[in-house]
């Protein structure tokens, strides 16, 4: 409600680029109020002597925690550790979800056969994988990335599943009825009518990546975030904890960022009522 | 050219929806089939499209049996059905990959001079208006230029105004290569604007009901006494398909839902 009419408003008195840009920078500038007043209040009562911060040290410590770890480059070797491993389990994961989804997707068969299978191992927590994985594969990156892998397939593996049976069949006669051949029919309708709900299944297999690398690299590490989390625990520093904390965040939006804007062309034809918020 | 021979249609869950349904059409005839919510149209033209098998009977086009969508045969649905992911212009040319860029480019441009929406080629379906969309969705089943058209009741869901409009837009159309049209209509004033024959279907099991012919030349006055006649004939038709009294089955003689079919 609220949105509708701040758009109108802006939209008489401004040219229409300007506007958009007001607008997403508005709706930006109020997602932040929240934590910035939280935090400047917690600076003020920390700067006042109101609280022991100790346990909670206020933001400028943690930025200056951070700062320090960027400039050393110790934060550059944990990232790139932490990336890694995401990467290689997030692409190993969604791989095999989406070429089994497909396949379970597109024929009974198939469903009947892996999709049992599949469920149950599905119900298992996959943190009780660890010690299997770390028996089969080492306690270096293997274990790491097929833990990875395995929080990432899953949802990837769902969401394309239920992508492909729930195409209309409305669409597929029209492809029927121009004798598409089933490679065409895959390629012309198939595809394109699965892609929106195969990103969304991409983007939650992405976030179990970062949540599952955590748990890997909690579980024995020597560099990457996670090792930066056990660290600082260690170690007595929370600012340490809460520096690597926020680079997950950020990690985690960047690399969500990165899906959604790489495929907003392919999707430009959808018909929602989120279009263009 | 279209043969239906003792076609009929029992689904999966017992529904009776055709029984021994027999037409020839001619080409470059127009048959308006017109019936009661329920009777039967959808699922006859959805076999004679051949994306649904008949449980007994056939249908022929030119002597050569369908019993998969045929290249000869296009299909309009009741909803456009235009695929959202492709323009307009590429939905157009969906069913035209097999010939040369240029010569798809040729057609989807003359198709949408032809229903007025020159220049909307590169707008999304969501761009367009319900009327719009149905006359996208006419043109991509006549830019591959089939033999016979069949059209399931393709402008039911406009006004009144529009629904006209497209009506005269689809006579322009046919005119150009004067396919066969099957049109499937519950309005009996777009039967006898467009056909040159009112087949009236009787529900339960759906059945030809009659065979009005429409001698009316063309351009027709709607307003015209003829038409008025003409149409007063199908009505009447259409009237007598859905009051007659059911066949006579015991046990069913006093189920409140035998009256009729609406
Ligand atoms: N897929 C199906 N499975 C079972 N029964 C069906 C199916 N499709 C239609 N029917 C039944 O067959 C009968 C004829 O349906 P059909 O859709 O052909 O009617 P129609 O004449 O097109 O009606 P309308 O004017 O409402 O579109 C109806 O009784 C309907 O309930
Ligand atoms: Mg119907």
């Amino acid at each position: 409600m609220s949105e509708g009419t701040l758009d109108n408003s802006s939209e008489t008195n401004a040219q229409p680029g300007a506007t958009r840009f007001s607008v997403f920078g508005t709706s930006f500038l109020l997602g932040l109020v929240l934590p910035v007043t939280a935090g400047l209040l917690y600076e003020a009562a920390f700067r006042a002597g109101l609280v022991q911060a100790r346990l909670l040290p206020p933001p400028s410590r943690i930025f200056t925690t951070l700062w320090k770890l960027a400039e050393s480059g110790e934060l550059k070797t944990h990232v790139i550790a932490t990336v890694g491993r995401v990467g290689m389990g997030f692409g190993l994961g969604s791989l095999v979800g989406i070429l089994l989804g497909a396949l379970t997707g597109a024929s009974r068969d198939a469903r009947r056969l892996l999709d049992p299978t599949l469920q149950a191992l599905r119900a298992i927590p996959s943190l009780a994988w660890v010690p299997l994985f770390i028996l089969w594969l080492g306690i270096f990156e293997g274990s790491k990335i097929a833990l990875i892998a395995a929080g990432v397939f899953f949802p990837v593996y769902l969401g394309v599943m239920a992508a492909i049976a729930n195409v209309d069949r409305k669409i597929v006669e029209v492809g029927r009825a121009f004798r598409l051949s089933r490679l065409a029919m895959v390629r012309r309708v198939l595809l394109p009518a699965i892609l929106p709900d195969t990103i969304i299944a991409i983007r939650s297999g992405l976030g179990m990546g970062f949540m599952f690398v955590v748990a890997a690299e909690i579980m024995g590490a020597s560099e990457g975030l996670g090792y930066l989390l056990v660290d600082g625990q260690q170690l007595g520093k929370p600012d340490q904890i809460l520096a690597a904390i926020i680079a997950f965040a950020v990690l985690g939006k960047i690399g969500d960022w990165l899906i959604v804007v790489s495929t907003k062309p392919a999707l430009a034809w959808q018909d929602t009522h989120q279009r263009g918020a | 050219m279209l043969t239906i021979e003792t076609l009929c249609k029992t689904y999966p869950n017992g529904t009776h929806a055709l029984e021994k349904i027999s037409l020839n059409v001619d080409a470059g005839e127009i048959v308006a089939m017109v019936g009661g919510s329920g009777c039967g149209k959808t699922t006859l033209l959805r076999m004679i499209s051949g994306l649904e098998a008949p449980t007994q009977g056939h249908v022929a086009i030119d002597g050569e049996p369908i019993f998969a969508p045929h290249p000869a045969v296009g299909i309009v649905f009741q909803e456009a059905r235009l695929l959202p992911w492709l323009t307009v212009a590429q939905n157009i040319a969906f069913g035209l990959d097999h010939l040369p860029r240029a010569e798809q480019e040729a057609r989807v441009d003359q198709a949408l001079l032809r229903v007025g929406l020159a220049g909307y080629g590169k707008r999304w379906p969501r761009e367009l208006s319900g009327g719009q969309a149905q006359r996208v969705a006419i043109v991509r089943a006549l830019v591959a230029q089939p033999k016979a058209l069949l059209l399931d009741e393709p402008f039911s869901a406009l006004d009144a105004l529009t629904r006209e409009d497209l009506q005269d837009h689809l006579l322009a159309l046919w005119e150009q290569h004067r396919p066969t049209l099957v049109l499937v209509t519950h309005d009996v004033e777009e039967a006898v604007a467009l056909a040159d024959r009112a087949i009236v279907l009787q529900p339960k099991p759906g059945r030809i009901f009659a065979d009005i012919p429409i001698d009316l030349p063309r351009p027709r006055d709607r307003l015209s006494p003829e038409f008025a006649e003409a149409k007063r004939l199908v009505l009447k038709a259409l009237d007598g398909s859905i009051n007659q009294p059911m066949t006579h089955q015991p046990g069913k003689v006093h189920s409140p839902s035998a009256g009729g079919s609406f």
